[in-house]
């Protein structure tokens, strides 16, 4: 099990956006959502590697700026009836400060 | 807390679509339960005819399975035929004696066929056309019978008469009116059909009225007879003479019923806790028949189910298809003409084609197609929208491949005839790669009905959209005709029922500044919208509110955000703006500098007579605008719903041609133009003399110069669908070219839907409109060239500059973490 890492404000990040943070083993989105809860994936699409950092936050969705899928934030899944997953990292806030586990809790699945 | 409790009386399609959309819209709300009166599960009712003609098979055409039903929780009562609704204890119960408890109740029992009242119409072997019991009955007779009689020439009539044609018997069409499809076609049409159809084998007794059906010796019918004395013999009676909303179940509980169930504009009977949808309905009097219709009351009611509460039925405007395989028949609205119309006739009986259409101040009115039905779905629309076509009047009739067409789909002409005979392997769409075999088989195995589903399951027309056409005949042709029918009123996306002009309408006239008042005074369904409405949303009140609306950045695609154009690989290419294309070697000097710097992969000059520098990474992004910055460049906005590029020839300067000082013109057009919002991406030109040289011609405004002045052009495009540009008007003086420009681009902001483009625009509204505001009425265009500049003032600030200096640059620095 590997050790949680704080890695920003809460205020870092925009409402309905996400940042990048880059790890030796790639980089991660760490996405805020309207009503400010905190989701991490991997910033790669399942469905051509675009980088779901950049995507229109909506709802607990994520849009992929290359072709539009829609991940889900909270599972990675894509939305049906595309199909693929993004690795999810676990993340939590504690007093509006974000940390990262840097080991997946899912396997992405690439479409 | 337990849940409420919903029944279904009527397990058909308007009652299970109702309930699709309820499950979509609220899942967890109710517990189900569905009764239906025939054994099967609900099914295509639509493609039954198809399945008499031996075409499909009964497990085909199975909308939702039994397992279905399980998987959703509902429980399935087939073969129950309700016979009492208790509305004082609101319970319903079944012939069988089983008893359902409701909290709201959804009466979708559908319609039966209307039996004539005449001898003999009780005898074995006569009946109607509605389920399938009837197809099994009919299915079975011709193959132990010879001859048969239809009453009835109408679309069920001909489908039930073709079918059986198909199975070989000998069948005879009897109807009582001069032509078949009275109420759908004129008689030229007509008489083209039944000649096709008695090429097909069938035989038709017209004007005849029927007396009576005669009894055989073994009990079964043998004959029918006419008023006229006349008789025919039949082994199998199938009468199609109309069908009947089956209220009985209704009346008897008292709810109020005039020929149907009747209901208000939210689907709800006169008892507030039962709803009704579907055939048996009578909304605003008018009770359909045709699936469309009834999947809008479904969505409307199940809206309603689900507690939101905001939706109305408004009535639909219909049209109608025959499915008899080789017969295209396409027709809608007033068809036979009158007083005060105008028609349009098109006829060549040796090709088997007519074409009519009425017309009403310059206004599609109604329409009937024979042999060529192509256009179908596009004269549907503009009698829909209520376009004016006095614009292409005269080419109207030819279809919309003559009109030049814009947008989506439609004007692809004999290809589209050719696309069922297709192979399946051949690739419809070319964007995604969805070849014709892909689109077929996800309409039957998910039971898809609309353009919306086809795109969600395939991405076939989803992203360019130029074979919507292609995919809406392929769609019709599997999934039954019925099904291209739009809805009658187009909402902005699936987080409204609000329609684009509707919602800036609510924001003017409501005093909407920012997106989340707006989705909260239209009563949005989603929390924060989706990819489609919120980029359209922070547009119309940047373009209502110019100099209050404070821009949402979170609603804007990354290329508006960066500033920059996302490419595969996820880095971005930048574009300095070069003023009319021309440049210099100090701004030369200064790319070669960045790019040199920043190890710019690629450099390229596009299409709009500047240069990109690609495979920028975003982290780099706000070091590589502040040189071009430093250098005196802004952005160029090549990634923008905005105005791009003005494109120019050398002109008079240089060229022996030239008539008028067009790159000079170039450059003070955009110079005004520049940083403007825009519905879609927006390109200038300015063409020196006639030739032409800076392709004024395709752009969304050109200037072609003349020796006594400027040409103005309007609506062009070269894109998906090359649009040649319409003439606006003839100018003198560089000073009205650009209040021209300038009023034309306002008009365009304030009135074409977010992503629609000048030429499907232009279209729509017609050029007349344009004319009208823009040319004729010089206090509007001077009205609408000044709340252009006003919109103007706060947006020419680079954003290079500001993000340069620090607004909004933390979104372009990554967070490093180092390993543990």
């Amino acid at each position: 099990m590997t050790d949680w890492i704080e890695v920003a404000h809460l205020d870092d990040i925009p409402r309905q956006g996400a940042r990048v943070v880059t790890t030796p083993d790639g980089s991660i989105a760490v996405f805020r959502t309207v009503d400010d809860e905190v989701f991490a994936l991997r910033d790669r699409c399942p469905h051509k590697g675009g980088p779901l950092s950049q995507g229109i936050v909506h709802g607990r969705k994520v849009a992929c700026p290359l072709h539009d899928w829609k991940i889900n934030l909270d599972t990675g899944l894509a939305v049906a009836p595309d199909k693929g997953c993004a690795a999810r990292y676990p993340v939590r806030v504690v007093e509006g400060r974000i940390s990262l586990r840097l080991a997946p809790t899912t396997e992405p699945v690439d479409a | 807390m337990s849940k409420q409790k919903l029944v279904l009386v009527g397990n058909g399609m308007a009652g299970m679509r109702t309930l699709e959309e309820l499950l979509k819209a609220a899942p967890d709300l109710y517990q189900i339960e569905v009764f239906g009166d025939e054994p099967h599960p609900n099914y295509n009712r639509i493609m039954l005819s198809p399945v008499l003609a031996g075409e499909q098979t009964v497990d085909q055409i199975v909308l939702n399975s039994r397992e279905w039903y399980a998987e959703h929780g509902i429980t399935l009562h087939t073969g129950k035929r309700i016979v009492k609704i208790d509305r004082k204890h609101r319970c319903v119960v079944a012939d069988d004696g089983t008893r359902a408890d409701y909290d709201r109740l959804l009466l979708a029992t559908g319609s039966k066929s209307f039996i004539l009242p005449i001898p003999g119409a009780d005898l074995p072997g006569v009946i109607g056309f509605r389920d399938i019991a009837d197809v099994d009955a009919m299915i079975r007779a011709s193959s132990r019978y010879r001859n048969a009689v239809v009453i009835g020439g109408g679309l069920l009539g001909l489908e039930a008469a073709n079918g059986l044609k198909q199975r070989g018997m000998d069948v005879s069409v009897v109807h009582i009116a001069p032509w078949l499809l009275e109420r759908q076609m004129d008689e030229p049409a007509s008489r083209l059909l039944q000649k096709n159809l008695e090429e097909k084998g069938l035989k038709f007794l017209l004007q005849k009225q029927t007396a009576e059906l005669v009894q055989g010796e073994s009990g079964r019918v043998c004959a029918v007879r006419f008023k006229d004395g006349e008789t025919v013999p039949a082994d199998l009676v199938v009468m199609a003479v109309g069908i009947r909303p089956n209220t009985q179940l209704a009346e008897s509980a008292g709810l109020q019923c005039n020929r149907g169930l009747v209901v208000n504009d939210t689907m709800q009977t006169f008892d507030p806790r039962i709803y009704a949808v579907g055939e048996c309905v009578s909304h605003r009097g008018i009770a359909y028949g045709l699936v469309a219709p009834l999947f809008e009351q479904a969505k409307v009611c199940a809206n309603h189910l689900a507690e939101h509460g905001v939706a109305r039925y408004q009535g639909s405007m219909t049209s109608t298809k025959l499915k008899v395989t080789g017969i295209d028949l396409f027709s809608a609205g007033n068809f036979m003409g009158g007083e005060g119309l105008d028609e349009i006739v098109f006829q060549d009986a040796g090709r088997g084609s007519y074409k009519k259409l009425i017309l009403k101040d310059n206004k599609l009115a109604g329409a009937v197609l024979y042999g060529d039905t192509l256009d179908g779905a596009w004269y549907f629309e503009l009698m829909r929208d209520g376009t004016d076509v006095s614009d292409f009047r005269d080419k109207l009739l030819f279809g919309r491949h003559h009109v030049g067409d814009s947008g989506a789909g439609g004007g692809l002409g004999d290809e589209l005839s050719r696309v069922m005979a297709l192979p399946d392997t051949s690739e419809i769409c070319g964007c995604n790669g969805v070849c014709k075999g892909d689109i077929i088989k996800a309409v039957r195995d998910k039971k898809l009905f609309t353009l919306d589903e086809v795109r969600a399951h395939t991405k076939a027309s989803g992203s360019c959209g130029s074979c919507t056409g292609l995919v809406e005949t392929i769609l019709a042709a599997t999934a039954g005709g019925d099904y291209s029918t739009a809805p009658s009123k187009k909402p902005l996306c699936n987080c409204t029922d609000h329609t684009h002009d509707e919602i800036r309408h609510a924001i003017s006239e409501n005093g909407l500044k920012t997106l989340p008042d707006t989705m909260r005074f239209l009563e949005w369904k989603t929390p924060d919208g989706c990819t489609k409405c919120r980029p359209a949303l922070n547009y119309y009140l940047l373009c209502a509110w110019p100099q209050e609306y404070v821009d949402d950045a979170q609603s804007r695609y990354i290329n508006e955000r960066a500033h920059g154009n996302i490419q595969k690989d996820g880095s971005f290419s930048v574009v300095p703006r070069m003023w009319g294309g021309l440049t210099n070697p100090k701004e030369l000097r200064a790319i070669a500098d960045v790019a040199e710097k920043f190890k710019v992969p690629e450099l390229k000059v596009t299409g709009g007579q500047r240069i990109d520098l690609f495979g920028i990474k975003k982290e780099d992004l706000p070091a590589v605008w502040k040189d071009l910055s430093d250098a005196g460049f802004v952005s160029g906005h090549a990634y923008g719903k905005a105005l791009r590029t003005v494109k120019t020839c050398v002109g008079s300067q240089w060229c022996r041609f030239g008539t008028q000082d067009s790159t000079g013109l170039g450059v003070k057009l955009e110079q005004m133009t520049w940083g403007s919002w825009m519905p879609h991406k927006f390109k200038l030109a300015v063409s020196g003399c006639p030739r032409n040289c800076a392709e004024a011609t395709i752009k969304d405004f050109g200037i072609v110069c003349v020796d006594s002045g400027y040409e103005l052009h309007v609506g062009g495009n070269g894109g998906i669908k090359v649009r040649i540009t319409d003439l606006l008007t003839k100018v003198e003086t560089e000073a009205e070219v650009m209040e021209y420009c300038a009023a034309f681009t306002q008009l365009y902001r304030e009135e074409a839907h977010y992503l629609e483009r000048t030429a499907p625009w232009v279209e729509r509204v017609g050029l007349s409109h344009i004319k009208e505001q823009v040319v004729e009425d010089a206090a509007n265009r001077k009205a609408l060239a000044e709340r252009f500049l006003i919109s103007q003032k706060p947006v020419q600030v680079d954003p290079w500059k500001e993000r340069t200096e620090g607004a909004g640059t933390r979104e372009f620095i990554p967070i490093h973490v180092a390993a543990q």
